[in-house]
């Protein structure tokens, strides 16, 4: 062991600040993928349950397709596709030019499209949880429909869909780890590239599970944090 | 006739190169889910009874491997299985495991059992823990050994409370098989690439897309219709 701690270091003798550069580019990735991913989610499941036949069937196609595909193959078709569709998109302006789509954008888009399918699945749970007589007492006391939705149904909504975002977000920060394969210096890039240098396979890609591991217990600290905080208005009624 | 219609939708020529070598990836990527998932049962079995272990030293132990095995990317896991394995070849060529390791498909499913069982030790934990406790007592009380009581009461009702959250972690390991194309394993994703990487048509990965979903739908509707029958005595008449 030594011989490999050593390798670890911060500097240009060692692969510690690649690595560490790297799991900041995963934690980055993740944390940009999530609010839009869990926001798309959210209108997904609303369009789901809307009256409109063609919103709830386009909504339905839409989470058997992003919840069925394995999420590498989401992620090679929006990198590659995404190319195509500029440069077709560039070439119907007239311009003519190799577009290369940024890899931190593509897995963003592919991540959060997925996101969006598993945690449309949350929210319509959530959604359905909430008794009719909610949005009622809310249309009774003259509130609009946003209003209801905002001051009403929005704050109990979060409640109950906090288990199964929490669980969103852990497959979320795993899933990031498939971006490595565009080329974007995430932990798992960087820690290829530290392989390829040092021919110490096993003793880095342990250290990247490590760091992954560790990017799940701290989320599970925060959750229990947050979900405390969700709960703190039904802590009396249990007691 | 139908080549022509089919030539409308698909590029023929391609179809011709590639549309065989992803069938014959299709039935790898089948083959390593179904031998992965039955391992995985199995292993999961023994994790799961050892989570509920009273040996605070072998529920700690069966703890650790759920929560690495559930908290780390299976890409990541995967890379230490083929990558790492690699690296210790004289020792394992001493014990005569060499051969096994060698081998990429060997290692994809030595490392999705791993994970698959992780995964489901949970479901049947959770399955077992939410049986009332009169059950075991009433196998008990009926002279059962405790083998018995599992095998014939505690578990067939665990596994009817698990059915559906195991057949979504089977269309997991689905999706989630793809990985194994990173390690040169030539499964339908690992074709696809290929393809890919000689065509440079994009039309392959929409191929492998229409395959994927056919493919989880097929296995969704099977276990649903499943789960039905093996639910029936369980609803109203």
């Amino acid at each position: 062991m030594d011989r490999l701690w050593p390798l670890l270091a911060f500097g240009p003798t060692g692969w510690g600040d690649e690595i560490a550069a790297g799991a900041l580019v995963t934690i980055s990735l993740a944390l940009a993928t999530l609010p839009f991913g869990i926001t798309l989610g959210l209108l997904v499941a609303l369009a789901q349950r809307a009256e409109n036949r063609l919103l709830s069937g386009a909504a339905t196609v839409f989470n058997t397709v992003f919840r069925g595909l394995p999420e590498l193959l989401t992620l090679l078709i929006v990198y590659y596709g995404g190319q195509l569709l500029l440069q077709w998109l560039l070439a119907a302006a007239g311009f003519s030019a190799r577009v290369q789509v940024n890899a931190f954008a593509a897995g963003m888009v592919a991540l959060g499209l997925v996101l969006a399918a598993f945690s449309a699945e949350v929210w319509a749970g959530a959604l359905n949880s909430i008794a009719k007589g909610q949005r009622e007492a809310g249309y009774a006391l003259g509130l609009t429909r946003w209003q209801t939705f905002r001051l009403v149904v929005a704050p109990q909504l979060l409640r109950v869909a906090l288990p199964g975002l929490s669980n969103n977000w852990l497959a979320l920060l795993k899933e990031t780890s498939l971006v490595s394969t565009i080329a974007l210096p995430d932990l798992m890039r960087q820690t290829n590239v530290a392989v390829g240098n040092t021919k110490e396979p096993f003793f880095f890609f342990v250290i990247a599970i490590l760091i992954y591991l560790g990017f799940s217990i701290l989320s599970g600290g925060v959750i229990a944090l947050l979900e405390a905080r969700a709960n703190r208005g039904m802590m009396r009624a249990r007691a | 006739m139908i080549r022509d219609a089919i030539g409308l939708v698909v590029d023929l020529n391609l179809l011709d190169r590639y549309g065989w070598r992803m069938l014959d990836g299709l039935w790898v990527t089948l083959k390593l889910v179904a031998i992965t998932f039955v391992l995985g049962a199995v292993l999961g079995l023994a994790v799961a009874l050892a989570r509920l272990s009273r040996n605070r030293v072998v529920a700690g132990i069966a703890f650790a491997y759920v929560y690495l095995f559930r908290g780390t990317p299976l890409l990541a896991q995967l890379f230490v299985v083929y990558y790492g394995a690699g690296q210790f070849r004289e020792p394992l060529e001493a014990a005569g495991l060499w051969w096994i390791l060698r081998d990429a498909w060997n290692c994809a499913l030595i490392t999705f059992t791993l994970n698959t069982a992780a995964y489901q030790a949970e479901i049947l934990r959770g399955g077992i823990q939410s049986l009332p406790k009169g059950q075991a007592e009433a196998a008990a009380a009926l002279g059962l050994r405790p083998w018995q009581a599992l095998f014939k009461v505690v578990l067939p009702q665990a596994l009817i409370v698990g059915l559906r959250p195991l057949g979504n972690e089977l269309i997991l390991m689905i999706k989630a098989s793809a990985v194994a194309s990173l390690v040169t394993v030539y499964d339908l994703m690992g074709v696809t690439r290929l393809a890919f990487s000689r065509s440079y048509n994009f039309e392959v990965y929409l191929w492998a897309a229409v395959l994927y979903l056919a493919l989880v739908e097929t296995v969704r509707r099977v276990w649903t219709l499943g789960e039905r029958r093996l639910t029936r005595h369980m609803r109203p008449a």
